[in-house]
C-alpha cells in the first residue's frame, strides 16, 4: 500500500514536470517570435517617426524662420523708404516725422513705436513717438556705432534711455556731408508675439537669443529657456548661418530635450525651439505604450492557452498509461491463469487414476461382500452403505476434475449446436459455490421449448460466468438472489441475468460495455469483462443490453440469435 | 450392481487390458475375472503389442496415455496385427480429439476415465456382438 502511494506521487510528480515543460516550451516557442517581431517593429517605428518627426519640426522652425527674418526685412526696408523718399530736411522736422511715423502706423499696424533722427555726434535731433527721447546722446549707445558703420543696421535687446527693453532698426543717410542716422523702434510686443506664437505640443515653444546667448525675446519659460546647453553651441561653434540645426541633449535638469535653431540676422540671432524630447515623440511613446499592452495581453493570452493545451494533453498521456499499464496487468493476469489452469488441468489428470482405483475397489469389495454368506458377518449392511459411499464420493471427485478440465482448456471458438439451458446449468454449477459463500441463491426460470442455438459454448460459458460472477461481486457483502430466465422472443434467445443488488448508477450505465471502465477498486477489475462479453454477443449477431436503477439490482439481457434450422434440428 | 448373468454356453470373452497403471489393472482386471471375462493384463504398450503376439483377443481396452508409448501408436499397430479386433479406448476428460483421432483409425468407441464398471463392461458386450455382425 505504502509502495502504491510512492508511485502514485511519483506519478503526479512526473505529470507535473511534464506538463511545465510542455507550458515552458509552448511559451518560449510562441512568445521568441512575438517578443522579436515587436521589438523590430518598434525600433523601426522609432527611428522612422522620430526622423519624421525632426524633419517636420525643423520645416515648422525654418518657416518661422523665414517669417521672423521677412519681418525684420521689411522694417528695415520701411525706414529705408522713409529715409529715402523724403528730402532730408522734412525729416529734421519733428511733425513731418510725426505724420510719416502716424501713417507707418496706420498702414502697419504694430509696426513702430517711434522714430527718430541722430546726428553724427549721437544727439538725436528730432523725434516722433511715446518718449521724450528728443536731444538724448546716444553717442555712447553700442548701436549707435554699429549704426554708422552699416548702411542698415537691426540692434540687439537693450532696454536703452527708456528702460524697457526694445529692439531698433537704423538707417544710414550722407547728408551735406555729415552721416546722419534714423532710427525706429520696432514694436516689441508685436515681434515678441511672432516667437511667441510658436507652440507645438505641450511643451514646445521658442525664444531669439543673440550669440552671446541672451534673449532677444520675452518668453514665459525663460527659466526652463536658460538652462539650455545651446549657448556655448552659439558661442563656440560656427553653426551654419543658413540652415537649421537639431540638437538632442539633456538639461541641466536632466531632462532629455531636443532644440532646433535656426540663424536670423545672417547668423547674430539664433531662433532657438526647445521641447521636451518626450512630448515631441509623444506618438512614439504612446505606440510603445499600445505595443507593451498588445504584448502583455498576447502573453497572457498564449500563457493560459498553453497552460490549458498542456494540462489536456498531459490528462490524455495520463489516460492512454493507465490502459497500458492495464493493458499490462491484463497480460500478466491472462498468463497466471493460463498457467493456473494448466496446473489444475494437470492436477485434475493426476487425481483420475487414483479415483479410479479407489472406486474399483471399493466395487471389488461389494462384489466379494455379495459372495459371503448374508448374515454372517455381523455388520454387513454398515459395510454396504461405506462402500457405496465411497462409490457416490469418487464419482463426486470425477465430476469436479470433469469441471475443472472444461474451464482449463482454451477458449474455444468452434460454433455448435449448443443446448443454453444445460449451459447455463453448468456454469451454475460451477458458481454455486462461490455463491453460498457469498449467501447469494441462484434461482433458474429456464424454459423448455427453446431451441438450440449456434455458437461457441466455451465463448457462451464465458458470458454466463462473467455476468453471474459480476452480480456476485455486486451482492459480495449484502448476499441476495440471482434470477436467471431463459426464453424465446422472435428470432432470438434471451437470457436474462437479473441480481438485487445495489444496481448501477446512470452515470455508470452508458460506458458500462466501455473496455477499460470499471468502478471496482484498483487492482480488482480490469473493465474488460462487459466488454468482452459484448464483443463476443455482438460477432454472434445478438446483443447484450443492461437495466438497472440503484437500489433495485441490476438486469443484464443476452439476446442469442437462433433460426428455424435450429429449431427443427432440436 | 446387478450383475450381467453368465452365460454358460457362451465362450469367455477374451479381453485385452492395456494401462500403465498398475493398480487399476491389477483391480479391473479381478472385477472383470469375476464377471466371466478371461483378461489378459499389459502395463505398456509394448507388453500389450508381445500379448496380442501370442494370442487373439477379442476386445482389447485401451488408455490412451501412457509413458512409453502415445496410445493412438499402439492402436495403429494393434489394428494391423488384428484388424478385426475391437478396441476400446480410455481417455481422460477433454482429450476428447485423441478420441476422435483414434475413432479414424478404426478404434470401436472410447469411454472417460474414470467410467463406471457397468459401462465399461456394456461397451464391450456391445463390441463383441458389433465385431461379430462386421464378421
Amino acid at each position: 500500500m505504502a509502495d502504491k502511494t510512492n508511485q502514485d506521487t511519483h506519478d503526479s510528480a512526473y505529470y507535473k514536470s511534464l506538463t511545465r515543460n510542455m507550458v515552458v516550451i509552448m511559451l518560449v516557442v510562441s512568445m521568441m517570435p512575438l517578443i522579436l517581431i515587436s521589438g523590430i517593429l518598434r525600433y523601426y517605428f522609432n527611428v522612422s517617426y522620430q526622423e519624421k518627426a525632426v524633419d517636420h519640426l525643423k520645416v515648422l522652425v525654418r518657416k518661422h524662420q523665414q517669417n521672423i527674418d521677412r519681418f525684420l526685412t521689411l522694417k528695415l526696408a520701411d525706414l529705408r523708404v522713409i529715409s529715402r523718399l523724403f528730402p532730408f530736411e522734412q525729416l529734421l522736422e519733428e511733425p513731418f516725422l510725426r505724420e510719416c511715423l502716424s501713417t507707418l502706423q496706420q498702414e502697419y499696424p504694430h509696426s513702430f513705436v517711434d522714430l527718430g533722427v541722430v546726428n553724427a555726434q549721437g544727439i538725436q535731433v528730432a523725434y516722433a513717438g511715446p518718449f521724450r527721447l528728443k536731444e538724448v546722446d546716444y553717442s555712447r549707445a553700442d548701436w549707435f556705432k554699429k549704426a554708422l558703420e552699416d548702411e542698415n543696421y537691426i540692434s540687439d535687446v537693450f532696454p536703452g534711455v527708456r528702460g524697457i527693453p526694445h529692439f531698433i532698426v537704423t538707417s544710414r543717410v550722407d547728408y551735406r556731408g555729415a552721416k546722419w542716422v534714423v532710427r525706429a523702434t520696432v514694436d516689441f510686443e508685436a515681434f515678441n508675439s511672432l516667437v511667441e506664437s510658436i507652440r507645438i505640443g505641450k511643451t514646445g515653444f521658442a525664444f531669439i537669443v543673440n550669440k552671446k546667448g541672451e534673449f532677444q525675446t520675452k518668453t514665459r519659460y525663460e527659466a526652463l529657456a536658460s538652462k539650455g546647453p545651446y549657448k556655448s553651441l552659439i558661442a563656440d561653434q560656427g553653426l551654419p548661418e543658413h540652415d537649421v540645426t537639431f540638437l538632442e541633449t539633456t538639461t541641466e535638469g536632466g531632462m532629455p530635450t531636443i532644440y532646433v535653431l535656426a540663424p536670423l540676422k545672417n547668423g547674430e540671432w539664433f531662433l532657438v525651439f526647445q521641447q521636451e524630447a518626450s512630448d515631441a515623440y509623444a506618438v512614439v511613446e504612446r505606440a510603445r505604450w499600445l505595443s507593451i499592452i498588445i504584448l502583455v495581453a498576447g502573453a497572457l493570452a498564449v500563457g493560459l492557452v498553453s497552460v490549458l493545451l498542456a494540462r489536456r494533453m498531459v490528462k490524455t498521456i495520463k489516460e492512454s498509461d493507465r490502459q497500458k499499464e492495464m493493458m499490462n496487468e491484463q497480460v500478466i493476469e491472462a498468463g497466471k491463469l493460463a498457467s493456473l489452469g494448466e496446473l489444475a488441468a494437470g492436477i485434475a489428470h493426476e487425481i483420475n487414476n487414483p479415483v479410479a482405483i479407489m472406486v474399483e475397489e471399493a466395487g471389488w469389495m461389494e462384489d466379494l461382500l455379495k459372495d459371503e454368506q448374508q448374515g454372517r458377518l455381523e455388520n454387513a449392511e454398515e459395510f454396504a452403505r461405506a462402500l457405496n459411499q465411497i462409490k457416490i464420493q469418487g464419482r463426486r471427485c470425477k465430476e469436479i476434475t470433469h469441471k475443472l478440465l472444461s474451464f482449463a482448456r482454451k477458449t474455444d471458438p468452434t460454433v455448435k449446436n449448443v443446448n443454453l439451458n444445460e449451459l447455463i446449468e453448468d456454469v451454475v454449477a460451477l458458481s454455486e459455490q462461490r455463491a453460498k459463500y457469498t449467501g447469494v441463491k441462484i434461482n433458474l426460470h429456464l424454459s423448455d421449448d427453446i431451441p438450440t442455438v449456434n455458437v461457441s459454448p466455451s465463448e457462451i460459458q464465458q458470458v454466463m460466468l462473467n455476468l453471474i460472477n459480476n452480480a456476485l461481486d455486486a451482492m459480495e457483502k449484502t448476499g441476495g438472489v440471482i434470477d436467471i430466465t431463459s426464453r424465446v422472443n422472435g428470432s432470438f434467445v434471451v437470457v436474462d441475468v437479473a441480481d438485487n443488488g445495489p444496481g448501477i448508477a446512470k452515470a455508470n450505465l452508458t460506458r458500462i460495455f466501455d473496455p477499460f471502465y470499471t468502478t471496482k477498486p484498483v487492482g480488482k477489475g480490469t473493465g474488460l469483462g462487459l466488454s468482452i462479453c459484448y464483443g463476443i454477443i455482438k460477432k454472434m449477431g445478438g446483443d447484450i443490453t443492461v437495466n438497472s436503477a440503484k437500489g433495485v439490482g441490476a438486469t443484464f439481457h443476452v439476446h442469442i440469435p437462433w433460426t428455424q434450422e435450429n429449431k427443427t434440428a432440436s | 450392481m446387478n450383475n450381467r448373468p453368465v452365460d454358460e454356453n457362451r465362450r469367455k470373452i477374451k479381453l485385452l487390458l492395456v494401462d500403465d497403471e498398475q493398480g487399476y489393472v491389477d483391480i479391473l482386471s479381478k472385477r472383470l475375472a469375476k464377471r466371466n471375462f478371461e483378461v489378459t493384463k499389459a502395463l505398456s504398450g509394448t507388453e500389450g503389442i508381445k500379448a496380442l503376439r501370442k494370442q487373439d483377443f477379442d476386445v482389447a481396452v485401451l488408455d490412451l496415455k501412457m509413458e512409453d508409448m502415445d496410445g493412438i501408436e499402439v492402436l495403429k499397430i494393434f489394428k494391423k496385427m488384428a484388424p478385426e479386433l475391437s478396441v476400446i479406448m480410455l481417455t481422460g476428460h477433454g482429450s476428447e480429439q485423441a478420441a476422435r483421432d483414434g475413432l479414424a483409425q478404426g478404434a470401436f468407441d472410447y469411454l472417460t476415465k474414470p467410467c463406471e464398471l457397468e459401462e465399461l463392461i456394456a461397451k464391450i458386450h456391445e463390441a463383441c456382438e458389433g465385431g461379430k455382425a462386421g464378421d
